[in-house]
């Protein structure tokens, strides 16, 4: 056998040299030279495992889950909701949004069954909803966005597709009511995140890389996902603070 | 450990949220442990190791049990790392939360936790090695980088890695060679002359 190379020593020494790893073993026991070239890549190796990594404080697994907890039960009272339920109350959450914008653009009484519900209580629904919405539909962009490689050249991404159909139809209800309040950048957003709602929805419900690379691109072309994400925390702020009114 | 991060994860299907608890207690650490040695920060180690978790409490319907739980959340973790240098290196301003005070090494000020290892003698020459595998690292493409990190720290499989890097195989295993030619370059002349075996 030949000398063997720096690239099949390293590939010995983590185990993948396949069927060539018994002629590498041969090899380096009957030359000296290889041996020796062997052992200095060995201390080498042996020496990057003294990487210090900080240890953690004993309760850490406390603290990840005391960081995480708050943000996981929001998205289990979506998995225990239901899509229908949830666009239910979106389509009702619109219909008092809209009840409510109304009634403040033109100073007309609200309708009876209105009445009972304070504004304020009206406001906060809305608000609810679309940080629940915004919230989504972040997860679908995420979601692509960090998806891996698809395995046997192609990812099923039907549940993402699935999710953005059912986003559509409140994401239009929600721009068409911001537009008529005359919140122009609200409108603006949605009606982005409505264009690459429609294209993750339109995409075929596997995708080749380069369809996924695709996809991406126009997420990150858009910085829609910042947008999305800056936007949801602003809501979700003054859904806070309309609690404590 | 399998076994039971599978009861874990049917259970979280299921709707029983609480189960997720579980494979945070189990899994924390070694997520903590990958993410450290990939960003070589601890403040963003500490965010991958959030957001890890969050994804794939998200993604849950998307594991199939194929892989292991744990494989499947390093992948995760390993992505999200990169994507987190990758925007770091697009803001240099937020690349490193550890600023170094005037006149002092950087690598020696991020890494200044080495310094707790016991043995004068052994003490300083430890120090410098960890000094120079910290200063290397950082010098390796992200690619380099995190191909090396799952072959040499986490076992992963050659295949294992290609599939979080979108690699081939040889893309792959030329990745870690590079790493491992840069890291010997850099700390052969050291660890020969410390006559360490």
């Amino acid at each position: 056998m030949n000398h063997p190379t720096e690239e099949q020593f390293v590939l010995y020494y983590y185990g993948d040299s396949n069927q060539g790893a018994a002629g590498i073993e041969d090899h380096i026991h009957d030359c000296e030279p290889c041996r020796a070239s062997y052992q200095a890549l060995q201390r080498v190796l042996n020496s990057v495992d003294s990487f210090p990594v900080p240890e953690r404080a004993p309760d850490y697994e406390n603290r990840v889950w005391a960081a995480i907890e708050g943000r996981i039960e929001k998205r289990r009272r979506w998995w225990s909701f239901g899509w229908r339920q949830a666009l239910a109350a979106a389509a009702m959450a619109v219909l008092l949004v809209g009840a409510f914008l109304a009634g403040r653009a033109w100073q007309k009484p609200a309708p009876r069954q209105m009445a009972a519900v304070d504004g304020g209580v009206r406001e906060r629904l809305l608000l609810v909803a679309v940080g629940d919405h915004l919230e989504r539909s972040e997860m679908v962009l995420v979601e692509l966005a960090n998806a891996g490689a698809p395995a046997g050249g192609r990812l099923d991404i039907s549940y993402e597709q699935k999710t953005a159909e059912d986003l559509l139809e409140s994401n239009r209800l929600y721009r068409q009511t911001a537009a008529t309040n005359g919140d122009v950048a609200a409108a603006a957003l949605l009606e982005e995140l409505e264009r690459v709602l429609l294209e993750i929805a339109h995409s075929p419900s596997e995708v080749s890389a380069r369809q996924l690379e695709e996809l991406r691109k126009q997420i990150e072309d858009r910085g829609i996902l910042f947008k999305v994400k800056i936007f949801g925390s602003q809501v979700e702020q003054s859904a806070g603070n309309s609690t404590s009114l | 450990m399998e076994d039971s991060d599978s009861v874990a994860v049917a259970r979280v299907k299921a709707g029983d949220g609480d189960a997720y608890r579980a494979l945070v207690d189990r899994h924390s650490r070694s997520v903590f442990r990958l993410a450290y040695r990939m960003t070589g920060n601890e403040q963003d180690a500490e965010d991958v190791v959030q957001e890890t978790f969050l994804r794939a409490y998200r993604q849950l319907h998307r594991y199939e049990a194929r892989a292991s739980f744990g494989t499947w959340l390093y992948r995760i973790a390993s992505n999200y790392s990169l994507d987190l240098v990758r925007s770091k290196k697009r803001h240099p301003q937020a690349a490193f939360d550890e600023s170094p005070a005037p006149g002092e090494d950087a690598t020696n000020a991020i890494h200044s936790v080495a310094s707790e290892a016991p043995g004068p003698d052994r003490l300083l020459f430890g120090d410098e090695v960890q000094r120079t595998v910290a200063s290397t690292l950082d010098t390796l493409s992200q690619q380099e980088r995190t191909a090396f990190v799952l072959r040499h720290f986490e076992g992963q499989s050659i295949e294992e890695i290609g599939t979080s890097l979108g690699l081939s195989g040889n893309a792959t295993k030329h990745s870690i060679f590079r790493a491992v030619q840069k890291l010997r370059r850099a700390l052969e002349p050291l660890v020969n002359s410390a006559g360490v075996s």
